[in-house]
């Protein structure tokens, strides 16, 4: 509140804030003194008459009910007094919002500052055998990862599945980290530039073949050949993928983007270029091991090993 | 019944002028010191105007009414910076006219969501939002993707931002047609999201 462009906004606001107090305990002290408590029985009515006889009384305020105003004048200059309100005066509690949020952090750090610590220090693959660090693993899970990887962390097109044992980036702990740490960046180029449709065409048949599906043999040996100049830099002759580049096994019938035929020339057409968003400076490590503990848990129910 | 109140109560200009007098003192007391202030007038570090990408994606977010369900406002307290982020500051609103804080929250707080999930997230979602989070309650706008964003006034849009303080130079409204040539209003929406809350950089 000490930011004013000029000091004098501070002592106007004090004073237009004090005086209206004034001018309001003036208002109500005038209309209590203005009507005499009636007596014996005679209450002195406002003079007007309705429907013939109708008259309104015109008794004072009630007591209690003056003094709650009253009251409420008071309170509001002791709030005055304690909390900031008189233009830069702080208040004699010195409260701000900036201290009590400060002091909120500080306690919760705390409280749940050594927990964090104390995993951090493990190694993931032991934290991940703690049911506890577990639990507050999948929290965490459900409060930041579930919008894109689904709070089955199931994934769904274009947002990889976490329990298929296939992993992108590689599904050792310390790779995990790293992918939620620094994010992650697809980038599969658009190929219908190069192939031409057609291209695109077999060379989608062909990795069809590489999971095993019944394909045109004959159009699979020219997309082979595609394949083979434009695509093994990256998805490996064998078409197992790169983990260093996140190009994926192609042989394990896993589709990030959807594994149609229509799909498969969909990607290959216009590329792919998935992001996984760097977590590092919004959780902070501590956080980030623990839910790498959690995701690399996953490894273990799904018998994940069998993939890779 | 003293004068004073009678005279009031029965000259109903008077009475009007003097209620007048009340709710004005309110008023100047708020809100006219805020125009006067630093944290509130001036850009925090790293705050810039939008572009006219981002712009038309506001106004995109006005026009299908986000600020119905989704706030853009992080307050100060643990619960909301741990989900959200760093609060909001007054600063990183200098720019918005009017400003899209909401009062309601049926979706999540919006205004650190910049940076968080892809460009692809924000348009599968945009399109139909059960497709990445199954449970989302919130309607699709799949005509975002079709339509085209709107370039016709946007130079005008500026132009009038600029006369409320917006420091756009003239190059910039001279551009701003062209750079939302071939752009749709989701392309604009999600540049606006892509946005938010990330031009303050806090240490974490």
């Amino acid at each position: 509140m000490a930011d004013f462009i000029s000091g004098s906004w501070s002592i106007y606001i004090a004073v237009v804030t004090v005086l209206s107090i004034v001018v309001l305990m003036l208002f109500t002290w005038k209309m209590s003194m203005g009507i005499p408590k009636p007596t014996g029985g005679q209450v002195e009515t406002s003079g007007h008459t309705w429907d013939e006889d109708l008259a309104e009384y015109n008794h004072p305020l009630p007591s209690w009910w003056l003094n709650m105003f009253y009251i409420t004048l008071v309170w509001g200059l002791i709030y005055l007094a304690l909390y900031p309100g008189l233009g830069s005066f702080a208040g004699f509690l010195g409260w701000s919002e900036q201290t009590q949020y400060d002091q909120e952090m500080a306690q919760a750090d705390q409280k749940y500052g050594p927990i964090f610590q104390q995993y951090l220090t493990q190694e993931i693959d032991k934290v991940a055998q703690d049911p506890k660090a577990l639990a507050i693993g999948q929290r965490l899970f459900a409060n930041y990862c579930t919008a894109c990887h689904g709070s089955d962390a199931k994934g769904g097109p274009g947002f990889p599945n976490l329990r298929d044992g296939d992993w992108l980036y590689g599904g050792e702990p310390a790779q995990i980290k790293t992918t939620i740490m620094e994010g992650r960046q697809g980038a599969m180029p658009t190929w219908s530039p190069v192939l031409g449709a057609d291209g695109v065409e077999k060379a989608a048949t062909f990795v069809e073949s590489l999971s095993g599906r019944q394909v045109d043999q004959a159009v699979a040996a020219e997309g082979k050949k595609i394949f083979e100049q434009n695509c093994v830099a990256c998805h490996g002759p064998d078409g197992k993928g790169m983990q260093a580049l996140g190009a994926p096994n192609l042989t394990d019938d896993i589709w990030l983007y959807g594994g149609t035929h229509a799909k498969l020339v969909e990607t290959i057409t216009k590329g792919r270029n998935g992001r996984m968003p760097s977590h590092k400076d919004f959780l902070g490590e501590a956080k980030v091991h623990l839910l790498a503990a959690y995701v690399f848990s996953f490894r273990n129910a799904a018998g994940g090993e069998a993939a890779k | 019944m003293s004068l004073f109140h009678e005279n009031i109560e029965k000259n109903i200009g008077f009475m009007m002028g003097l209620i007048l007098v009340l709710i004005t003192v309110g008023g100047l007391v708020q809100i006219v010191p805020l125009f006067f202030m630093h944290s509130t007038m001036e850009p925090v570090e790293g705050v810039k105007p939008y572009t006219a990408l981002q712009l038309t994606g506001r106004d995109v977010y006005i026009r299908e009414g986000c600020y119905l369900c989704h706030s853009q406002m992080v307050r100060p307290f643990r619960a909301e910076t741990e989900r959200y982020g760093h609060y909001s500051l007054a600063g990183e609103f200098v720019y918005d006219h009017p400003f899209q804080w909401g009062s309601k929250r049926t979706g999540p707080d919006l205004q650190r969501v910049g940076g968080r999930y892809s460009d692809d997230w924000h348009r599968a979602h945009l399109n139909n939002p059960r497709d990445v989070v199954p449970e989302s309650i919130m309607p699709g706008y799949p005509w975002l993707e079709k339509d085209a964003a709107n370039a016709a006034d946007i130079a005008a849009k500026m132009k009038a931002l600029r006369v409320v303080g917006v420091p756009y130079t003239d190059e910039e409204i001279a551009g701003a047609a062209k750079e939302l040539e071939g752009k749709t209003e989701q392309d604009a929406l999600v540049a606006y999201l892509q946005n938010m809350g990330t031009a303050v950089k806090f240490n974490k």
